[in-house]
Parts: structure tokens; C-alpha cells; sequence
């Protein structure tokens, strides 16, 4: 450097634009050096940006919100497939296409309305037209449609028109399990049965967060099997028609782990098209409707008595006449007119015995047992529809002589099977599950409600029943059944019909070694010739279980076994014998 | 091997050549073959062309562009002055006859056919444009006597002018760019780095309000929803597709549906195929050639190597940056191509002529050859 002083220099030898340009007494060349190295901080730091940025969309597609960003995505998410306990499909997602529209980039919208309406006819062309005029950014025209129309739409090659995949739940069993699984609304959420459940289990959550468009979501497994459904449906279907009821339901529980392994109310829909779920008869009548049980929940009153060690077996109460209280009269439907013991008071569902048992024990023991049994408060289950029982407000004796015998409580016909359920398996009061469950898990929420020996004295005098009672019609050869009947009248106007009957039935089977109950009910049936004019359970509900069991027992794998002895030697000598 | 005993010329340019960067600037061509293996074929497809069109002959204009790169850097900086000197009239006469005989193409006359060739003046003007600045800025330091500042600012004029008639915003931008880049680096005051900023945005601001597609594209950056983001929607999307390994050879789609997917946006469909590890490797690949280059200006004492060195420099960095930015949605959309990458015969040949100049800038020379071409012991002058 020193050997070229006048560098040191240079804008005073420099004319005037030099020394405004580059200032006085500078060094330019130290200075174009430091600049020089500016100019590599600069780069660097440009270059830093982009690859950052490079780095930034690389993480973001990683992400799943990327995924779904990356146009034609899904917009509905996905939900797990519902699965039934043999792993039949009972409700999946279908990918459709949707049509929307970029009212912003729609160049000629009246080229637009004319093309689409004559593409899609059902679209209502003054709100096509409104929508694609506005001047929002995306707007909806149609929903789901088939790819067909898809293809159809996309060749008309209209721009700002476009579609994205959306999940469709599909239910490919139409109404066999509606009640069930319940349905989902246009936008994939869950909003009856076990859908809504899905979804407030942390799906929705899921859902805000974008999480669950991924199809990989374990599926839920149900306690319900298909094909039990589907012969408890088609025997529930003849009954109702054939009996001219307005209403028929049915259970088929496994009385050892609370599962619900068929449930069906009739009128049913299809969860394929939620709007006929809107009407008010096809209610769920199991869970959401509540009903006075009639002498079905005499088994519970026979049931307390036994258990209290009060009673037993060859106690005998008083029913040679009608039961006078206050202004009423309780009379027997099969009137005897003599001192009837315990299993003949079960089996000829006399109301006079009932209700003098459950005098009895007082009217504190009968509400604290009923309590404890589960029948005065709403039963939950995993899907949102229930209703809280009927209790009357002032509980006095006379409530205890009605409800005794199935009158003056409504309860929904769930609980009340929850509640027969824990008399038949030895005791255990096991909340009903619509979701597959292990023995283990069962027994580890089972209550003991009642001794083990009630139990055994239950399900014989179910069994007797079957043999010599009202329930003839069930003792189906091999199985073993044992039932109990139920006609309740229904009150129309304040007063209790004669002709407008609830008839419930229950069933288990086998009745020495319990494993499924199951559940008939029927809204209003008609008597009919075959009939010879009754109407009663024996003739309608009790027919239909034992059509039922006829069918279901093979399919649930219960071994028949014939020529067995009757119930006295069978289950009261058995296990008495153990015990 | 080269033997270093021997001074044969090419043992002398072996030697003292930047071997690193000739290296990163040939594995910059290899990525261009390669990626436009994927990106051109659709294109060509489209335009009623052999698939590999665009692939052989940017393969057959890379044997004359490696010829003239390594020709150029054999260059002494004497040699290079005089070679700019009629690179830039040639170039700048036929980039004013571009405005009479040339082509039309997308609006723009920036074509002439030249003995059955198509060429684009104003790729080969840059370079030369940058080496003349260069040497008016050194000779402004060296002799003040001369009026180099006003002669520099009047080149800029010029070529300014003859790129806004044809009209060609982008290049440009890129000259103003490096003139002023080279201007500041020459040492020129605060104040007026200051004012050269203020002329840009008033300029920018000009462009804004007087060309109407200027304003389309500034406002389509700031709200993508006010008109068609067609191009930059699915370089964004070409990005997120391909991820960090991309989708693989052959499998992306974007391409399909790009118009200028073996140009402009070649880089964002090489992610969706290569995926964004690729795109970090080329990254990395411009600026270590950008910045290795700097720096060896940096220690450089000879002031017109210095300045030339580093405006060549400016001028590659500048293109790929703006064009990846643009790529990435990180400054409204501007045509610009992809040194080495994009496809393009004239670009091609003269980034060759570029960066043989800036190869044979940045060789290591004795100290005595240097203060040689200082001048100091020629006083006629350099250019003579």
C-alpha cells in the first residue's frame, strides 16, 4: 500500500462529484473492503431466509394440517369405523365429492347457474345464482354428490367451481342396528347413539384440532352381534304386524357381563337418511321411554322377600279375596281364591300375593331395595338417549302394593332388564354396556345386590314358570328357559285401560347355568283369532321370545342339552347341594 | 495429476483457479440436467414437442457454455476489460435492434434471430455491463481526472432504457441492482446509499402505479384472495407435497399443471419430486458460490478485480435469490430464472461467460502481476 501514496487520498485530487459521491479524505479502499464484506452478511442472511423458509415447509408438510391444506382434502372428518362383536362393519366412511364454488373468481356466474342446473336438476337455481353472485371467497353448492356428476361438472370446465373429497358415513345395515349406533349430521358429527358418544368421548376434540382426518382410527368394537340383531329385528317386524301393535322392542342382554348384545325398537329408522329419525314414534322406546313393567317386576318383589330371609320357598300368603286399600281393589287376573305359596304366587303372577309380600317388609325396605336394584334413578349408558324414571313423589303403602306388582312406577325397560339381569347371575347388579366387555372388566363394576342363593331360587321359580306357569310357551327342548310374563294396562285418560295393554316378556336361558335374558315388549297388541281372543303376554310376547330364542341361541353358542330334569332337581337340589 | 513442476499454462490456471467453486458450479449444471429431466418434459408435451426437447438441447448448449466458461477463465483482467468492451456494444446494439427486428413473444420484444439462432441480448449484456461498471468504479478511485462516475451512470441509463422498452422489468431491476450494489461496495457515501434506496422505492412505486400488472402482482402477494394465484398456489403447494424426500422421479403433478414449470418455477417442482433436502442442497450450492466469491474479493487487492469479482457475484446471487424467493412465496411474483437451472440457451452461455470471467477474477495471482494490472507501473491505462 505504501507503495501507492495517492491512493491514501484520492477524492481530493478528485473532482467535485467525486467528493459528494464518495466524501472527503476517505480510504476507499479499506471502505470498499468492510463493504465488500457487507455484502457477504447480506447474502448470507438472504440466503438463511430461504432456506429457513425451505425448512418451514418442510416441517409443515410433515403435519397433518398441511395434509389437509394441500387442496382437494377432506373438509368432513373422518371417524373410526363401528364394528359389531364379530367384527362386522356396522357403520364406515365413504369418501364423496362436494361442489363448491369461488364466487370471487366465477368469471360469468349466469354461464355458471345455467351449466350447473342443467348438470345438477335438483339444485334450486335462484340460490345457486344468489350464492355464486355474493362476494364471499368459497361458498357450498352441493354436497355429496356422485362422481358421476363430479366428472359431469368438472368437463363443463367452469373456473371458480371445484370440488373436495368429503367423509360420508355410511351405515350398510340400514335400520338393522339404528337405535344403536344412532347417526351423524352432514358435517360427520356425531348427534344420536353411539355416534354423539364418539364424539364426546374426545373425537370432537380431535376433530377441532384437525387430528382425526386420518382414516387409521381403531375402530370401536360393539357387544352387539349382527346377526342377532338382525333374527331379534325380523321376529320383532312379524310380531308387530301380526299382533297389530304400535310399538315392539326387544333386548338380548348377556345377564354375565351387562352386555347388550341385540337391541331393536320398533318403529325403527334408517340412519342412512336422519330426517326419519325426527318423528316422535320412532323414538327409542328402551332407553327413552319409560313404562309401568307390570308383573315382569314381580320377580324383583319376590326377589326382595326371598333375600330379606323373611320368606321363604314354602312361605304362603293369603289370596282368597281381593285386597282391599283405601278406595281400590287389586284383584288376580288367574284368580285362585286360596293361600297360595311363593312359587305359586310367581306363577300365577298373582297380584294379591305380590303385594302382601312387599307389605310384609314395609314400605322403607321395598324403596331402599328398589333404590339398590338400580330401578329409581336414570340409568347412563354410552349413548346419550335416556329418561329418568316415573317415582312417585309421596311414597306410601298403597304405592308399595302397585308397585309391587309392576304399577305406579315407569321405569325404561333397560333398567328394569339390568335389574332382572343381576337376580339371574347370581346376585350381580352389572350396569348395561353397548361396547364389548370381558368377564374380568364386568366383575370388576358388579355390585352385589342380592345373595347368591336368591339367585338360584329366581331362576327356578323362572324355570317353573316355564313348566307349569304363563311362560309355557317359551320351554323350548334343549335350552332350558325360564320366564316370566307381564301385561300391563296402560293408563289413557287418568284411568287404566282394559283393552290398551303394554305385554312384556323375559326370558333366560339356560336357567341352571344363566347366560342371556331376553326382552320382549309390545305397545298395544290386538288379540287375534289364533289367540282365541286374548291379548295377554302368554299370548303374544312370550310366543315371539321363545321365535327368538328358537333362532339366537345356536348363533350365541349355547350347546342344547335335552332331557334334563325339572327345575326342582335341576337348580334348587344342585345348588343347594354346593352351597 | 497435474504436475505443479511444470508451468504449463493450463498446470499454471489449475493451480491457482477456485477449484471448490468451478466444482459447486459444475454440480449446479449436473442439478439443472436433472431437474429438468422432471420438470420440462409436461411443457414440451404440451407445446407439441419431443418430451425431452428442452433436456437435449439445454444438454447441447451446455458443450459450447462449459467451452466458453473455462476459455473465459483463462482470462487475464486486461483481457477480460477488452472482451467486456465488445461484448457490451455488440450485445447492446442488437438489444436496440430487438426493438425493431425482434420477435414477439408474451408481449415482449426481447428475441432477434441470429444466423438461425434465437438469442436474448439482454443475458449477455449483464455480465459485460457488470465488468464495465467495475472498471469505471476502480478507475474512479485511481483517477479522479476521469469522469468514470458520470460515464457508469449514463451505461445505466442506457441499458435501463433499452430494458424497460422491450419491455423487461426483471433484468432490469437486476442491473439497478448490481450498479447500485457496486456502487455502494465502490464506497460511495451513506447519504447516498440512502437516496439510491429512496430512488428504488420511488421507482418501485412508479411501477406500481403506471404498470398495471406490477400493482396485480403486489397486491396478490399482500391478499392472495384479490385475483388468480394460480402460479403461486401451487408452487406452495409443490413444496408441502413433496416434503423432505419428495414424492420421487416421475411422480409429481404440480409440473402438469405449471406453465412455466421448466422455468421460472423449477425449483418448487424439483421439490415435489426430489423433495426439500434437494432444494436445501442447491440452496446451499448458490451461496456457497456467492459467498465464497465475496470473500475472496474481500482479500483481493487489486480494486478492479475486487469490484468486478463482486458485482459478477451480486448478479448470480441476486437472480437465484429473487427467483427462489419468488418460488417460495416470499416476495410477489417477478420472472426470473434459476441460474444453471432453468432452462435457456442464451442464460445458459452467458452464465458461462459470467462465471468463466468470475474464475478468472478470483485466481490467485503473484502480488507483483497484480500491482501490474493496478496500472501503476503501466500509466497508459489498463484498457489500452
Amino acid at each position: 500500500m505504501t507503495a501507492v501514496p495517492h491512493d491514501k487520498a484520492p477524492a481530493d485530487k478528485g473532482g467535485l462529484l467525486a467528493r459528494l459521491l464518495y466524501g472527503r479524505g476517505v480510504d476507499r479502499d479499506a471502505k470498499a473492503k468492510a463493504r465488500v464484506g457487507l455484502a457477504i452478511l447480506a447474502f448470507g442472511l438472504i440466503y438463511a431466509v430461504i432456506a429457513g423458509r425451505l425448512v418451514m415447509y418442510g416441517v409443515s408438510s410433515d403435519g397433518p394440517s398441511a395434509k389437509r391444506g394441500s387442496g382437494g382434502d377432506v373438509v368432513a372428518t373422518a371417524r373410526p369405523d363401528i364394528l359389531d362383536r364379530n367384527g362386522a362393519v356396522l357403520a364406515t366412511d365413504v369418501r364423496m365429492p362436494s361442489l363448491f364454488g369461488e364466487p370471487r373468481r366465477i368469471i360469468d356466474v349466469d354461464e355458471a347457474v345455467e351449466l350447473l342446473t342443467a348438470t345438477l336438476p335438483d339444485i334450486d337455481g335462484r340460490e345457486l345464482r344468489e350464492r355464486l353472485s355474493s362476494n364471499k371467497g368459497f361458498v357450498w353448492l352441493k354436497r355429496e354428490i356422485t362422481p358421476l356428476q363430479q366428472q359431469q361438472i368438472h368437463k363443463l370446465g367452469l373456473p371458480g367451481i371445484g370440488f373436495l373429497a368429503e367423509n360420508k358415513r355410511v351405515y350398510p345395515n340400514g335400520p338393522e342396528v339404528s337405535h344403536v349406533i344412532g347417526h351423524v349430521n352432514i358435517d360427520n358429527q356425531g348427534i344420536a347413539g353411539l355416534e354423539k358418544w364418539l364424539d364426546s368421548r374426545g373425537l370432537a376434540d380431535l376433530h377441532s384440532l384437525g387430528f382425526a382426518i386420518d382414516r387409521q382410527q381403531k375402530p370401536v368394537e360393539l357387544a352387539v352381534d349382527l346377526r342377532v340383531q338382525h333374527v331379534l329385528r325380523a321376529e320383532l317386524v312379524a310380531a308387530k304386524d301380526k299382533f297389530k301393535a304400535i310399538a315392539a322392542s326387544g333386548l338380548v342382554t348377556d345377564v354375565r357381563t351387562g352386555e347388550i348384545v341385540g337391541m331393536v325398537s320398533l318403529p325403527d329408522y334408517d340412519p342412512n337418511d336422519p330426517r326419519q329419525a325426527l318423528d316422535k314414534t320412532r323414538l327409542n322406546r328402551l332407553t327413552t321411554g319409560v313404562f309401568e313393567m307390570g308383573s315382569t317386576f314381580k320377580a324383583l318383589t319376590v326377589a326382595m322377600a326371598l333375600d330379606s330371609g323373611k320368606v321363604s320357598l314354602s312361605s304362603s300368603f293369603d289370596a282368597r279375596q281381593s285386597l282391599r286399600y283405601g278406595k281400590f281393589d287389586i284383584n288376580d287376573y288367574h284368580a285362585q281364591k286360596r293361600i297360595l305359596t311363593v312359587p305359586e304366587i310367581f306363577t300365577y303372577s298373582s297380584n294379591i300375593g305380590t303385594a302382601r309380600m312387599a307389605l310384609a317388609l314395609g314400605v322403607e325396605h321395598h324403596k331402599a331395595f328398589l333404590k339398590k336394584m338400580g330401578q329409581l334413578d336414570r340409568l347412563r349408558t354410552e349413548i346419550p338417549e335416556s329418561a329418568e324414571p316415573l317415582v312417585p313423589k309421596r311414597w306410601a303403602e298403597l304405592n308399595t302394593v302397585t308397585i309391587a306388582f309392576g304399577h305406579g312406577l315407569s321405569v325404561a325397560p333397560l333398567q328394569a332388564v339390568m335389574g332382572v339381569g343381576a337376580l339371574m347371575n347370581g346376585g350381580k347388579l352389572i350396569p348395561p354396556t353397548f361396547l364389548k366387555r370381558t368377564q374380568a372388566e364386568a366383575d370388576a363394576i358388579a355390585k352385589q345386590v342380592i345373595k347368591p342363593e336368591t339367585s338360584d331360587r329366581m331362576r327356578y321359580l323362572m324355570r317353573l314358570n316355564a313348566e307349569k306357569g304363563s311362560a309355557r310357551k317359551v320351554d323350548i327342548p334343549g335350552y332350558y328357559v325360564g320366564g316370566k310374563t307381564g301385561t300391563a294396562e296402560k293408563v289413557v285418560n287418568g284411568r287404566y285401560s282394559k283393552t290398551k295393554l303394554l305385554t312384556t316378556f323375559m326370558a333366560v336361558f339356560p336357567a341352571d347355568q344363566p347366560k342371556y335374558l331376553v326382552t320382549i315388549l309390545l305397545d298395544e297388541p290386538q288379540p287375534i283369532p289364533e289367540t282365541k281372543g286374548y291379548a295377554t303376554s302368554g299370548w303374544n310376547a312370550a310366543p315371539t321370545a321363545a321365535n327368538v330364542i328358537t333362532r339366537v341361541a345356536p348363533l350365541l353358542g349355547v350347546e342344547p342339552r335335552f332331557d334334563l330334569p325339572t327345575a326342582d332337581k335341576q337348580i334348587l337340589a344342585v345348588t343347594a347341594g354346593i352351597r | 495429476m497435474v504436475s505443479r513442476t511444470q508451468r504449463t499454462p493450463f498446470a499454471e490456471w489449475w493451480w491457482t483457479v477456485d477449484r471448490l467453486t468451478l466444482a459447486a458450479i459444475g454440480a449446479l449444471m449436473l442439478a439443472g440436467i436433472i431437474l429438468l429431466l422432471a420438470a420440462s418434459p409436461p411443457v414440451a408435451t404440451k407445446l407439441g414437442l419431443d418430451p425431452f426437447h428442452f433436456v437435449n438441447r439445454q444438454i447441447l448448449y451446455l458443450v459450447p457454455a462449459i467451452a466458453i466458461m473455462l476459455g473465459a477463465s483463462f482470462l487475464s483482467p486486461r483481457q477480460i476489460r477488452r472482451l467486456a468492451l465488445a461484448v457490451f456494444v455488440i450485445s447492446t446494439l442488437l438489444l436496440a435492434a430487438t426493438l425493431f427486428v425482434g420477435t414477439e413473444i408474451k408481449g415482449a420484444r426481447r428475441w432477434i434471430v441470429l444466423l438461425g439462432v434465437n438469442i436474448q441480448p439482454s443475458e449477455f449484456v449483464k455480465p459485460a455491463f457488470v465488468i464495465l461498471i467495475a472498471w469505471l468504479f476502480a478507475e474512479s478511485s485511481r483517477r479522479p481526472e476521469m469522469p468514470a462516475n458520470t460515464v457508469a451512470l449514463f451505461l445505466l441509463g442506457l441499458v435501463g432504457s433499452l430494458l424497460i422498452l422491450q419491455p423487461d422489468f426483471g433484468q432490469t431491476m437486476l442491473i439497478a441492482m448490481v450498479w447500485g450494489a457496486l456502487f455502494f461496495i465502490a464506497g460511495m457515501r451513506v447519504i447516498w446509499v440512502v437516496g439510491l434506496g429512496g430512488a428504488a422505492i420511488v421507482g418501485l412505486t412508479g411501477a406500481y402505479f403506471t404498470v398495471p400488472h406490477v400493482a396485480r402482482r403486489f397486491k396478490r402477494f399482500f391478499d392472495p384472495s384479490s385475483g388468480d394465484t394460480f402460479q403461486i398456489d401451487n408452487a406452495v403447494e409443490s413444496f408441502l407435497r413433496g416434503g423432505w424426500f419428495g414424492k420421487g422421479p416421475g411422480e409429481g403433478v404440480v409440473k402438469r399443471i405449471l406453465p412455466d414449470s421448466h422455468a421460472d418455477f423449477i425449483f418448487a417442482v424439483a421439490a415435489e419430486e426430489f423433495g426439500i433436502v434437494l432444494c436445501i442442497v442447491i440452496v446451499a450450492l448458490f451461496s456457497f458460490i456467492v459467498i465464497r466469491t465475496l470473500s475472496r474479493a474481500f482479500h483481493n487487492e487489486d480494486a478492479f478485480a475486487r469490484f468486478a469479482a463482486a458485482g459478477l457475484a451480486v448478479l448470480f446471487g441476486a437472480q437465484s435469490a429473487i427467483n427462489m424467493a419468488v418460488n417460495l412465496h416470499l416476495i410477489p411474483a417477478k420472472g426470473m430464472t434459476l441460474p444453471f437451472i432453468s432452462y435457456g440457451g442464451s442464460s445458459l452461455l452467458s452464465l458461462a461467460y459470467g462465471m468463466g470471467m468470475l474464475l478468472a477474477l478470483t485466481r490467485e495471482r503473484p502480488r507483483a502481476e497484480q500491482l501490474q494490472s493496478r496500472g501503476h507501473f503501466h500509466p497508459a491505462g489498463s484498457l489500452a
